[in-house]
């Protein structure tokens, strides 16, 4: 049932436990607790609305930028990761492998905004060794959704 | 100019005048006349062809894939076959003489008919079944003898019943598991029965199989796969179903080298070869899609417990399907035929479903409800689909006749 649960939320997280009750034939109340549950163990983390930038007048910049930095004796890389991921212009952090060490997803207002915190906050750090600076163009698809024109099948209303 | 007279009947041939039009197609009619129908209607899936397919063939047709191929289809793709066929049912085909590459599974179907029946030998159809099979034997020249199966018994072959059908003219029998329009399967106790019966009465089976891989609760059996029936059984299936390419119209048959020899001298001379560019996209198909499979059926299979759970909560008892994407719900305790039933819940709530007797006369008494749609479709469908029945009961209680203005006066054959 959780996993029938978070197959459904994982597609449409507007979906209420009656909806979801009624799709996978549970009772309301089960299925209000497993997701109450879900949530207290934060394996659902948040509910959040996927937008197309494009068509909101409030203009973002986003970014992304590759951080090499030098990782501390005893606790790795995670203090580091704390240091950066405190800050609100960041909204995705990753650490990777390769040749850089973490990928920093940011939101600003401008471009401006986003040069400012490279130099001043990101690049400042005393562990960070060098960034590298990717400013997004466009965006085609966000959490597995297409955000422009999305297919869909144009079957005949009735087929054999 | 000519002064030749035309035959009576027009200038069309007389068996094919004489064949009914589809069922479907009068329904189809009707369901694009009436705005905003919710369609249960629709026998192919809701999903795209999945894209590392569509991205294959993008590519072949850069690779400049554009001429014929050999009769049988591609050998790369025929072994890629045999090796599936293989490894998941038990079937063994040799890639060289046993398997043809096909316009769909529609065309193999043809082509094993106009392959084996001498003029007005006969064919045993099991009904409910798809469409195609009763015309298609009329076509090659064939004699259809219809043999009805009933829900009571599961929609099984009751061989009893059958015996007295065979003559000396009778060549084949049609079968196909998972069914449409009625979800049900064969289990390996029902295929030795038939098996049996096949054997003795030395008939040909067409086993029609192609949504063996929309099987949900337990293993889909081929019927080649048992003893002794490969010499006697001709598989067909296809990519439409379990890979969502409908529109590639892609299919194969599996025979002995004899039958497939003479399938192939047909199809060199009216077809030529299956589509090149959809041979290499169902290659592909073979060989990564496997998981897409899976991650499909899984859907299919959320929905068709969805709604068997609906429809029985709305009062129309439907059984638990096996396999493909149909519920094939019965109407019985509403008082309507499937057609009235159809017609009026098209007029009054604007949902599609396809009567019954589309499939055969002894679909009787339910209609046919496609679960390859979204949850949203599905739950608007329902929720008109149980508005509908209660306001019907609710008139029948009162003693009102049952009265369902169709303004088109539809009727299906
Ligand atoms: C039982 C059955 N056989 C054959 C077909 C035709 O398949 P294809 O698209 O491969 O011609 C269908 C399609 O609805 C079907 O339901």
């Amino acid at each position: 049932m959780k996993h029938k649960i978070l197959h459904l939320l994982r597609d449409n997280a507007r979906l209420s436990a009656a909806q979801i009750a009624r799709r996978i034939g549970a009772p309301k109340s089960e299925v209000a607790a497993v997701i109450k549950e879900l949530e207290r163990s934060r394996t659902i983390v948040a509910y959040k609305a996927i937008i197309n930038p494009e068509l909101v007048d409030e203009q973002t910049v986003e970014a992304v930028i590759e951080v090499k930095v030098r990782p501390k004796r005893g606790t790795g890389f995670d203090d580091i990761a704390r240091r950066i991921y405190n800050f609100p212009e960041v909204h995705s952090l990753y650490l990777i492998s390769g040749g850089m060490d973490f990928l920093v997803f940011l939101e600003a207002k401008s471009m401006k905004d986003i040069a400012h915190f490279v130099t001043e906050k990101l690049a400042t750090l005393e562990d960070v060794q060098s960034t590298g600076t990717h400013f997004a163009l466009k965006k085609y698809k966000k959490d597995g959704v297409v955000l422009h024109e999305a297919e869909s099948a144009s079957r005949l209303a009735v087929t054999p | 100019m000519s002064n030749r007279r035309m035959p009576a009947g027009g200038r069309i041939a007389r068996h094919v005048s004489a064949l009914p039009p589809s069922g479907i197609r009068k329904f189809f009619d009707l369901v694009t006349a009436t705005p905003d129908v919710v369609s249960l209607g629709v026998g192919e899936p809701d999903f795209l062809t999945p894209w590392t397919i569509r991205e294959q063939a993008i590519y072949e047709i850069e690779r400049g894939r554009t001429t014929y191929t050999s009769n049988h289809g591609l050998i790369e793709l025929r072994r890629a076959l045999s090796g599936w066929l293989e490894k998941r049912y038990d079937a063994a085909y040799n890639p060289a003489d046993e398997i043809l590459i096909t316009v769909g599974a529609s065309e193999a179907i043809d082509l094993a008919l106009r392959a084996l029946l001498n003029p007005g030998e006969e064919v045993i159809v099991i009904q409910p079944c798809y469409v195609s099979y009763a015309p298609t034997v009329v076509l090659a020249g064939g004699k259809p003898v219809i043999f009805p199966t009933h829900q009571k018994d599961g929609f099984r072959i009751d061989f009893g019943a059958l015996l007295p059908l065979i003559t000396r003219r009778t060549r084949a029998i049609i079968i196909n598991y998972p069914n449409n329009p009625t979800g049900a399967t064969f289990n390996r106790n029902d295929l030795e029965q038939l098996a049996a019966f096949a054997c003795r009465q030395d008939l040909v089976i067409l086993s029609d199989e192609i949504y063996a891989e929309l099987t949900y609760d337990a293993r889909h059996i081929s019927l080649a796969s048992l003893p002794g029936m490969k010499e006697r059984t001709i598989l067909i299936s296809g990519f439409s179903k379990a890979h969502a390419m409908t529109g590639w119209r892609i299919g194969y048959a599996c025979a002995p080298p004899d039958i497939i020899t003479a399938m192939v001298k047909i199809h060199q001379y009216t077809i030529m070869c299956a589509p090149t560019l959809s041979q290499y996209a169902a290659l592909e198909a073979i060989n990564e899609c496997d998981d897409d499979i899976v991650s499909m059926r899984e859907q299919y299979d959320m929905r068709r417990q969805f709604i068997v759970r609906e429809f029985n909560a709305i009062g129309l008892k439907t059984l638990m399907p096996e396999g493909a994407f149909y519920a094939f719900v019965s109407i019985q305790n509403t008082g309507m035929s499937s057609e009235e039933l159809c017609a009026g819940l098209l007029h009054d709530e604007k949902v599609a479903v396809v009567p019954g007797t589309a499939f055969g006369a002894c679909g009787e008494g339910f209609i046919r409800a496609s679960y390859a749609s979204s949850y949203e479709n599905l739950e608007l469908a329902m929720e008109r689909m149980g508005r509908y029945v209660a306001r019907i009961k609710h008139d029948a209680h009162k003693g009102a006749p049952c009265r369902h203005n169709h303004p088109h006066g539809m009727r299906m054959p």
